[in-house]
């Protein structure tokens, strides 16, 4: 389901990020939702439709609005520039209910929530649903400086939220945050793939099994140069432009395919390829690197190719 | 109250019965005429006028015998409802739904007043009047999926989606067929339906789960199942198998018409926006052969689906040792002609 909301704030929270919030234009309710959920924005230019997920950073139970983060990210597709450039207060805006690829597991005895930069976002509704369920928990967040750091202006300020600015010498060090922590601590991790590699790396040399480590990487897609693909069913070709991922290219071409987090998590539009000559340029984190080798599946709302043939079972 | 409710039981005298409405609104589960597995998913709610299908949580006339039903079962037996501590939050998910619905779907049965989360909540068929603040267990009697699963007809699996796979860690299972929960609880998707003949090679389960993994929050839906049950029992259970287990050897020639039920569960599957766990109501719906057979439709089409069935399955639903009573019961009403599509009766 769509819901047709408006924005009703804009707020620079550092030289590249910015807070949406929307809101339903007749003040209904909105559905309510989980910790580390995400929405799904459109933002329709031209004969496209960009669409970019973006983690729910307002308090989960409040209906009355939900609120976004964004980066602006000058080299990527555009979806990040139209937010941050073409959006104003009061302008329309269509989104998806939201999902959740990264929940809390409610079993842990304590959480621990390590943020990377943007990488903060789904942590700022997470720490709601803690506070509310009155669960134990620490959060860290690293960022390069103060100025850049725009999860200050969200995070309430408390003793157990770290801020670790590296600018200022206080660098975030995993070893001492994962070790000693109580029997039963799950740790989350969302930023660089640096820092996810990186706490996965620390917690297993500690001995933390394997189910108490969550991460979420998802990002949106990257562009490139432009490519071909031929759709199996039909013989049509479709051109990926550089600034659009292949799922959006699809889309446009009325190819019907199915989606849900458009960041390579959720796995709901891998494709099989029937014929590939080049290479495809996996950005996704569902694959697993034998498949990936294979070139037998693709995963379309985050990768590319670059050869002369790709054929697609759709 | 424009609805009546049946006095009956469904233990010891069995005195349950099916009006002709509640006959013709049975929720038949074969489009065609015969069976096989298949990932029978439909979007819920939403059907015909009066039919099963058309709001969230179905009330009929047993709902109140239900409700009795259920609360002995629960007396002798406490962990047929069981919640493991993480899924409290999962249960006010629960509770809100079906308040929210039923008072929705039903406004003269059911009443709902929210102001923030000051909470009054009137069934009437049940005389319950509550205050209550949600969230807040310490305002409620027992915990928030029991409290309201008590009031509702069907059994509940709440499913903790982690590690890529569904763990049902919390239900109210007392109309089960020949399943139990405290045995369940805990398991993954996976092992809660080892037990499943051939469904697994035909990779069923794998389309399945993939299926439910994917459900949003603001998509729900359903599919039918069924076995068939001697007698009009709800808790056919494990546990209690030495109570009705014994029974199907009471069906002769001369009462199987009457006492051979068909069991049909209409299954459902919601999101939950809270927890992100997945609610899964599982209803039961009894009709005996001679009612069914009333429909002239389903008694042609229910002749030649038992008849048919293949081997295992009849084994596994546990009726293969009646099965050819039933068939030869069923056969009086299939004269050969052809059965229209679809699972509703015709005229």
């Amino acid at each position: 389901m769509k819901l047709a909301l408006k924005v009703t704030e804009i707020e620079q929270l550092s030289p590249l990020v910015k807070r949406f919030r929307f809101e339903d234009p007749k003040g209904a309710s909105l559905p309510v939702f989980s910790g580390g959920a995400h929405i799904t924005v459109e933002m329709p230019e031209g004969d496209t439709i960009r669409r970019n997920s973006y983690s729910l950073i307002s308090d989960p139970y409040d209906g009355s609005g939900y609120e976004i983060a964004v980066r602006r990210e000058d080299r990527g597709r555009g979806g990040s520039l139209y937010m941050h450039r073409k959006l104003s207060e009061g302008d329309d805006i269509t989104v998806s209910t939201p999902a959740n690829l990264f929940q809390l597991d409610l079993r842990a005895r304590k959480h621990v929530l390590i943020g990377g930069g943007i990488g903060i976002t789904p942590f700022l509704s997470q720490l709601k649903q803690l506070d509310m369920e009155q669960k134990p928990f620490e959060l860290h967040y690293a960022a390069r400086s103060r100025e850049e750091a725009a999860g200050l202006k969200l995070l309430p300020k408390a003793a157990h939220i770290h801020v670790h600015l590296s600018e200022e010498g206080a660098r975030m060090d995993l070893g001492a945050i994962l070790d000693g922590q109580p029997m039963g601590t799950h740790v989350y991790t969302c930023g660089p793939e640096g820092l996810i590699a990186a706490v996965a790396d620390q917690a297993a040399r500690l001995g933390w099994p394997k189910s108490t480590v969550h991460s979420e990487a998802f990002t949106a897609p990257p562009p490139g140069e432009p490519f071909d693909v031929v759709i199996a069913s039909t013989g049509q070709t479709v051109t990926v432009k550089a600034d659009q991922s292949l799922l959006e290219a699809l889309e446009a071409a009325k190819v019907e395919i199915n989606y849900s987090c458009r960041g390579g998590v959720c796995g709901r539009c891998r494709t099989k390829v029937i014929a590939c000559e080049g290479r495809i340029l996996h950005n996704d984190h569902w694959l697993s690197i034998e498949e990936r080798a294979a070139q037998k599946d693709i995963m379309p709302c985050m990768s590319r190719f670059k050869g002369t043939r790709l054929e697609l079972d759709l | 109250m424009t609805m009546q409710f049946n006095d009956e039981t469904f233990r010891g005298d069995y005195t349950y019965h099916n009006s002709q409405k509640a006959i013709r609104r049975f929720p038949f589960p074969f489009d065609q005429d015969a069976y096989m597995y298949s990932v029978n998913i439909e979007q819920h709610p939403g059907g015909p006028e009066g039919s099963p299908f058309e709001v969230m949580f179905d009330v009929d006339e047993h709902y109140v015998a239900e409700m009795k039903d259920r609360e002995i079962t629960l007396a002798e037996d406490p962990l047929r409802c069981q919640s493991l501590p993480h899924m409290e939050l999962a249960g006010w998910d629960l509770l809100e739904l079906i308040m929210v619905s039923k008072a929705r779907d039903y406004p003269e049965l059911f009443t709902l007043h929210r102001d923030g989360n000051d909470w009054h909540w009137i069934n009437k068929p049940l005389g319950i009047e509550k205050k209550f603040t949600f969230l807040d267990p310490t305002t409620l009697p027992c915990g928030p999926m029991e409290y309201i699963t008590r009031q509702t007809q069907g059994d509940f699996a709440l499913l903790h989606e982690r590690d890529g796979n569904l763990w049902m860690d919390a239900g109210m299972v007392t109309s089960q067929a020949d399943w139990s929960l405290d045995f369940d609880v805990g398991m993954n998707f996976f092992e809660w339906h080892a037990p499943v003949p051939k469904a697994r090679k035909m990779g069923v389960f794998d389309k399945a789960l993939k299926f439910l993994l994917s459900v949003g929050q603001d998509q729900s839906y359903r599919r039918l199942n069924w076995t068939l049950t001697v007698n009009p029992r709800l808790d056919t259970s494990p546990e209690t198998y030495h109570k009705w287990g014994p029974e199907k050897r009471s069906v002769t020639p001369e009462n199987v018409g009457r006492k051979q039920f068909l069991r049909v569960e209409l299954q459902t599957f919601f999101r939950l926006p809270r927890s992100n766990a997945l609610a899964f109501p599982i209803r039961c719906y009894l009709a005996n052969l001679e009612d069914l057979a009333g429909q002239p439709k389903w008694g042609r089409r229910l002749h030649r689906v038992l008849r048919d069935i293949d081997p295992t399955l009849a084994e596994y639903k546990g009726f293969a040792v009646n099965q050819e009573m039933i068939v030869d019961y069923l056969s009086q009403f299939d004269d050969g002609a052809p059965t229209s599509p679809g699972i509703f009766p015709d005229g």
